[in-house]
């Protein structure tokens, strides 16, 4: 960090500032002429909450993939099939027992079975075969799309969380001030906020996992030299079948909260693989940190794309991702 | 035994070859609807319209046997015209049902211009230009159009429910246009306001409205929402987690059984809704009831009354068996003398009468209805009034209709 301040003293001086003015947008009342330029105050830090949540949703599903790609250097384009299979799984478990907990642990447990299965059975077999494994993904998810919709149908389904979880938090944010001095405050989803908390534990215990732990310390030594790890006597098959149990887990448990943020439906699968793809590429392959960073610039640039110009919102994604890939190919976070 | 088996391979191959003859005996009948993408339940919902008719027809019209080969697009044009081409290029259908949705429409039209011997008929697209402007000779549209499906709501929301200034949110592709177009044009005659940055267009498939629902100006009376299958569903808990309390008007498929017959959490908010559309699931009226009834019994796992989308699919194919049967399913001539009969066809469907206008489009009755809670706690639409005949141009002449311009985000401008 101080290193970083040293070398690069006016690149520092210019994201402190950037951070200064952000900081304030969200907090300051704002004066008319701001509100002439971005429209009303409400709107934008709405937009920035749902930018944030958005990314943690994706961030969820992302770390799987990631993590996946950067132990196995397996593409699993099947991974959107897990989200899926995970939210009906976790639904039928929820409208079977009532609670909307045991739905998301159901889903979470079936689907790292899933991953184990499908690891165990299915990948193993094509080690290395970086070409075939990519091809033998796209083919389950195709298989699976089609048996979900024969099982569940084409319809919606809807998830009913806990009461508690339901209604509107007020932030200590001041929206706007009426005319007899009153402030206003912020009012947010509660729901949302959950999804946003959940990503970031996640995150955090995703990096104690993988940084002061024994066996992270494994799956670590994997991504950088499996031979190695294998030679030291490590049962790197093992070590495998675990982070895959985690990666599919992780989708799983994303399709509960993703599908009561917002639904299930078919279709949702490809959705979420092509933000998955989106948000490695733009963060780096492999890099759980980089999954963070791409997942926030993403969801961040589709909600204020669909609230300031929704026409063409969803450009702006794609553009995204095209800068960082003319940039800095190997992804903001990944490793050349 | 060799000569035999030698005989018998002939035999085989001049049967294999005598295979376009036998079709005679049997018309192959596609049908094309979203079986995948965000309007699959509206799709599957469709093909339970087709099977109805077949069934009704016991499979044959003019005396012969009536295959029924599917096709499946994700609502994009490219892909409904990629099924479309698979079913007649290689599954050799000659009379086609579909497609659902409104760009599809305009994209397989003009496909059907390069196909002068193979009918089609709409399935429930509802794009205005699939049949007003440059229309292909062999596309038939026994189902109406999106804006002939708002008769009637411009003007009660008005006079009725005295909304002056509107917000509007819908899907950005030919059909909603189509709707706002249909909805707008009273609504502003008589006076009222949907300034052009009150309208959200937002894409296909969107499933975050949260950002959208935010951005919604507060000083409106109501919000006109026309999104479809999961999309309206997704906007509808969205909007009343975040504490939406506007009235919402609907567009045809806004709140129709597609989206009220979802699964999980009931919407009780959308109660008193006002919509519009071909149909009205309440509607007291022996031909509706029965239409009902034979769909509950032979699809006891569907929604508790057919969507729009079963309707439109249904009187679709109904008039292609009926003008099969007025042929004696005589298709030889490139299925001539049948779009013939198709154009001069004039039947009872579920909802009144239907017959077609110069440009193949049908004149149907209307119903304006409201959201209501049913006898089983569900929620339905409600008949407030139905508009009889109501036709394309919506009572004007077919050249000043023109005039109005292209439906567009911006047509009718509306300030």
């Amino acid at each position: 960090m101080r290193q970083f301040v040293e070398r690069h003293s006016f690149w520092s001086f210019v994201i402190l500032v950037a951070l200064g003015v952000f900081l304030w947008l969200i907090f300051a009342v704002w004066p008319e002429w701001l509100e002439a330029v971005l429209g009303r105050k409400k709107t934008f830090v709405n937009t920035f909450l749902n930018g944030l949540t958005l990314a943690g949703l994706y961030f969820l599903v992302a770390s799987g993939f990631t993590l996946v790609f950067g132990l196995m250097r397996n593409v699993n384009l099947a991974h959107g099939s897990m989200y899926l299979l995970g939210a009906y799984i976790g639904y039928e478990a929820a409208e079977a027992t009532g609670n909307w907990f045991i739905g998301l642990a159901v889903a979470f447990l079936a689907i790292a079975v899933t991953g184990i299965l499908l690891q165990v059975l299915i990948f193993r077999r094509m080690e290395g075969d970086a070409l075939r494994q990519t091809m033998v993904t796209i083919g389950i998810s195709i298989i699976a799309a089609d048996l979900m919709l024969a099982i569940w149908s084409g319809a919606t389904y809807q998830f009913d969380p806990p009461e508690w979880l339901i209604g509107a938090a007020e932030l200590p944010i001041i929206s706007a001030v009426r005319s007899s001095g009153e402030a206003v405050y912020l009012k947010y989803p509660l729901y949302r906020l959950t999804v946003l908390g959940v990503a970031v534990a996640v995150g955090i215990a995703l990096w104690l996992f993988l940084n002061r732990t024994r066996v992270g310390m494994m799956i670590r030594a994997g991504v950088n030299d499996r031979d190695m790890l294998s030679a030291t006597g490590v049962n790197v098959q093992l070590v495998f079948a675990l982070v895959f149990a985690i990666g599919a887990g992780l989708a799983g448990l994303a399709g509960v909260i993703g599908g009561t943020a917002l639904s299930i439906a078919p279709g949702e699968d490809i959705r979420y693989l092509l933000a998955s793809l989106v948000v490695v590429i733009v963060g780096g392959l492999g890099s759980v940190t980089g999954a963070a960073i791409g997942a926030l610039l993403i969801g961040l640039a589709e909600q204020f794309g669909l609230a300031y110009f929704p026409t063409y919102g969803v450009v702006l994604t794609f553009l995204i991702m095209v800068v960082v890939l003319a940039v800095r190919p190997q992804g903001v976070m990944g490793q050349a | 035994m060799r000569r035999y088996a030698k005989a018998l391979a002939t035999t085989v191959l001049a049967v294999s070859l005598t295979g376009p003859a036998l079709a005679q005996e049997t018309i192959k009948l596609g049908a094309l609807a979203t079986l995948e993408g965000a309007f699959t339940v509206l799709g599957e919902d469709s093909m339970r319209g087709v099977r109805l008719a077949l069934e009704e027809f016991n499979h044959t019209a003019g005396g012969k046997k009536i295959e029924l080969v599917t096709g499946s697009s994700d609502a994009s044009p490219d892909s409904a015209v990629r099924a479309t081409r698979k079913l007649v290029e290689q599954d050799g259908v000659q009379v086609l049902i579909g497609p659902l949705s409104g760009s599809e429409g305009l994209a397989v039209k003009d496909y059907a211009k390069t196909q002068p011997n193979v009918t089609f008929l709409n399935g429930s697209s509802a794009a205005q230009d699939t049949t007003l402007r440059e229309p292909a000779e062999n596309f038939f549209r026994f189902s109406t159009d999106g804006a002939q499906w708002m008769a009637g709501l411009g003007e009660y929301v008005y006079n009725e429910k005295g909304y002056r200034k509107l917000a509007v949110l819908a899907e950005d592709y030919s059909f909603p246009y189509t709707q706002v177009f249909g909805f707008l044009e009273p609504f502003c005659r008589l006076g009222g306001q949907a300034p052009a940055d009150a309208r959200f267009w937002v894409p296909i498939g969107n499933k975050d409205y949260s950002s959208v629902i935010a951005a919604l100006p507060d000083d409106v009376d109501a919000i006109y929402v026309a999104l479809g299958g999961a999309d309206a569903v997704n906007f509808l808990t969205q909007y009343e987690q975040a504490g939406g309390d506007l009235p919402l008007i609907g567009g045809s498929i806004t709140v129709d059984q597609t989206v009220l017959g979802s699964k999980g959490k009931t919407r009780d908010f959308v109660v008193g809704t006002p919509s519009a559309g071909p149909i009205s699931d309440t509607w007291d009226d022996q031909r509706w009831n029965a239409f009902v009834e034979a769909y509950k019994k032979q699809f006891p796992d569907a929604f508790p009354s057919p969507s729009l989308f079963a309707h439109a699919y249904y009187i679709n194919t109904k008039a292609a068996l009926l003008a099969l049967d007025k042929v004696n399913g005589d298709l030889s001539d490139g299925g001539k003398s049948f779009r013939d009969a198709l154009t001069n066809l004039e039947f009872e469907t579920p909802t009144g009468m239907v017959k077609l206008d110069a440009r193949r489009n049908a004149v149907a009755d209307m119903f304006l209805t409201e959201v209501i809670e049913g006898p089983q706690g569900n929620l339905v639409n409600k008949t407030i009034k139905v508009i009889p005949q109501v036709d394309q141009t919506l009572g004007v002449s077919y050249a000043n209709f023109l005039k109005y311009g292209a439906v567009s985000r911006e047509n009718p401008k509306c300030e």
